[in-house]
């Protein structure tokens, strides 16, 4: 505070020295302090973050079924009443009036067509597709009763679930309370199961909240990323290999130096135009598919491998190089055998990072197309699909309130996902961390 | 790469008539790096089945005349070698030479033990397997055990081949890299300072070893210990400031020198 003070006192007397060890002291701590609330605060950000995510989230992951025995009989069906029956006429068959005449059998006492439209509405719409697959499976079923379990509407799960209240203005929401007696009745009888929600990670997109899934971006991440590994790894080491190994320096390297790191830098959105203008316009490779987004994130993920890769096998030490070179062993020997096994590790730790952030971006895919409503999960890296976080992006912006329950759920996979990714990058770089 | 050597290859013989056991022999030879010449027309011979210790205060070029050897100078990109080193009477830096045949004949340890992060049997096996020297597994072991037995190594080693020769002591793992340099065969092993990370006592066991493998082996050891130096070798030689102030018989430069340079150094004056 006062230098002068303190100058005076450099070469003082044991009080003097006291004091501005005391002084000194209180500095360090201060120091401490300041570099231990940035770690808390830090802390508290991301614990607030996760935990709100996964307070949101959590409960994405299982969801409630009505369970019906529902009669098949022809004459509800609307179908003849000859044994033998054809495909098409059991594909178009009314599976919905089974359910709805199931459900009219549990409420004797619903009348008039608003108060039944209402309490059709508490099953999901799609409740009957489930029941014809069941159908077309096995046509044997026709004329006896099944066990089903149907999935709810989106609103009544939301109920169920507690995310809406009673007590709250029945004009301000979108159940009445007849539904809710109805919904609560079945809770009572034991019709309403609590299960784990499977759909949520195997099926495709849909506009209904209560059956839509994430399998089709999982998949869809799964097919770019398989894209993106397989060009830019074997791409960027060998480009790392070269640079770094066999390339003389000079001002062509230098130059290629400053321009991979600045690649590296460029936002992402930009490798989106290029792909759009190179792969799609020029190359007319097929709109919204992983292999356009692999093709794309290859391209921006192959600057950090490069990156990453040098910085491994310069730190791979020059006695081995030597060591190498002393018994005979050629320059590409001496990198097959021993640099690149050694940077192997490092190189892997940069490698899973970049996929980590290819998993992770959104924006280069919009431009491709990805951001397609697509209900089928992709059948290869040519079919059309979505990856997880436009799916987030998606959900995001969908107007039904349940979504936002998926949307947190489904940003849950992908930051599970991405720590996984980042745990094996670090479990890498530990094993790396060897002496030689 | 290898260019520089012959446009004063023609230069060297004419004057002198090659010394019978000169195995290896250097005429006019100079060393740069970039700008920077570190050696100055070094005219020296290397005996056969001699131990020559090249001796001089750091960074006067003892090193890099033992890299000239195995050209082991290639890897730095600034370096060029001018004038006339020759192996067996055939021009080391001609560009016709073979640089990995050229090491398999000149071996090389190195200051700072630095076996491969392998087990101990993969360190020796390497050099064997890459130069294809030997058929089948059984004629690799023979000669892996053989190599550790000629290094002093074995009996310490044999019941643990497998671990990584990382695990040994300092100076066993610089008897492991001796054990990899003799596998392959080679005629000259050049030491840079073998012994300068060791303990006495595996300083001792080494300076023992060079003297063994002196009768298979012509070898050149840098070291900056004067007493190393009379120990081991038969001949000597001062570099000081990239120049070779003088070489002859170890016992000469070490009682008799004729420069006053060496007289200087040997005596502790400098360096």
């Amino acid at each position: 505070m006062n230098s002068g003070d303190s100058a005076a006192h450099a070469g003082g007397a044991p009080a003097e020295e006291s004091k501005i060890l005391r002084r000194r002291h209180r500095a360090d701590r201060r120091f401490r302090l300041y570099g231990l609330s940035a770690v808390a605060i830090a802390l508290l950000a991301l614990v607030g973050l996760l935990g709100g995510i996964g307070w949101n989230g959590i409960s994405a992951f299982h969801h409630h079924q009505l369970l019906l025995d529902v009669e098949l009989d022809r004459a509800v069906l609307g179908l003849p009443a000859a044994p033998d029956v054809d495909e098409s006429a059991l594909r178009t068959a009314n599976y919905t009036a089974a359910i709805r005449e199931r459900l009219r059998e549990l409420h004797p006492e619903v009348s008039g067509r608003k108060q039944k439209r209402s309490l059709y509405a508490l099953v999901s719409s799609i409740a009957g597709f489930e029941l014809q697959r069941l159908v077309l499976a096995d046509p044997g079923l026709l004329e006896t009763s099944v066990s089903l379990a149907l999935p709810l509407s989106d609103e009544a799960g939301r109920y169920l679930k507690g995310d809406i209240s009673r007590d709250s203005e029945e004009s301000r929401r979108k159940l009445k309370d007849d539904q809710l007696d109805w919904l609560d009745a079945w809770a009572a009888q034991g019709l309403i199961e609590r299960r784990f929600h499977t759909r949520f990670f195997t099926g495709g997109d849909s506009r209904e909240p209560e059956v839509a899934g994430l399998g089709g971006a999982l998949l869809g991440s799964l097919w770019t990323l398989l894209v993106t590994l397989a060009l830019s790894f074997p791409i960027g080491v060998a480009a790392a290999v070269h640079l770094e190994e066999f390339a003389p320096r000079g001002r062509v390297t230098d130059f290629l130096e400053v321009n991979i790191n600045n690649l590296a830098a460029v936002p992402s959105i930009v490798y989106g135009l290029l792909g759009l203008a190179v792969f799609l316009n020029f190359m007319a490779l097929p709109r919204s598919a992983p292999v356009v987004g692999g093709l794309v994130l290859a391209l921006m993920t192959m600057p950090t491998i490069i990156i990453a890769a040098r910085a491994a096998l310069r730190a791979v030490p020059p006695s081995i190089r030597e060591a190498a070179l002393g018994v005979g062993a050629s320059p590409p020997q001496v990198v097959a055998h021993h640099v690149l096994p050694l940077a192997l590790p490092g190189i892997l730790t940069g490698t899973i990072i970049g996929m980590a952030r290819a998993l992770g971006e959104t924006a280069p895919l919009l431009m491709i197309g990805m951001v397609a409503f697509i209900a089928d999960p992709p059948t290869g890296p040519l079919a059309p699909s979505t990856v997880l976080p436009v799916q987030i992006y998606l959900w995001a912006e969908s107007p039904e309130r349940a979504f936002q329950e998926l949307t947190f759920g489904a940003i849950l996979v992908l930051v599970g996902f991405l720590l996984l990714m980042n745990a094996i990058a670090i479990v890498l770089r530990n094993r790396s961390e060897q002496s030689w | 790469m290898a260019q520089q050597g012959t446009a004063a290859g023609t230069r060297a013989g004419a004057g002198h008539a090659p010394v019978p056991r000169a195995k290896v022999l250097s005429r006019e030879l100079s060393v740069f790096y970039g700008e920077k010449q570190a050696l100055f027309d070094i005219a020296l011979d290397i005996n056969a089945n001699q131990v020559t210790s090249l001796i001089g205060p750091s960074g006067c070029g003892k090193s890099t005349f033992l890299r000239c050897i195995n050209r082991m100078n290639d890897v730095i990109d600034t370096c060029r070698v001018t004038g006339s080193i020759r192996l067996d009477g055939h021009e080391v830096y001609d560009p016709m030479v073979d640089v990995v045949s050229l090491r398999r004949r000149v071996g090389m340890v190195f200051q700072k033990p630095n076996p491969f992060p392998k087990s101990i049997f993969e360190n020796v096996a390497y050099g064997p397997k890459i130069h294809g020297l030997t058929k089948g597994r059984g004629e690799l072991e023979e000669l892996v055990v053989s190599s550790l037995v000629r290094a002093g190594l074995f009996e310490e080693v044999k019941d643990r081949l497998q671990e990584p020769g990382t695990s040994l002591s300092g100076g066993q793992q610089q008897r492991l890299c001796i054990a990899r340099a003799i596998a392959v065969g080679p005629e000259v092993i050049l030491m840079d300072e073998p012994c300068s990370a060791l303990d006495p006592i595996a300083t001792a066991r080494i300076e023992e070893l060079i003297d063994e493998l002196r009768q298979t082996y012509t070898i050149v050891v840098v070291t900056h210990s004067m007493q190393q130096a009379a120990r081991i070798s038969q001949r000597t030689a001062f570099f000081h400031l990239g120049v070779l102030v003088e070489a002859g018989d170890t016992s000469k430069i070490f009682t008799n020198p004729e420069d006053g340079r060496t007289q200087d150094y040997i005596t502790g004056r400098f360096g």
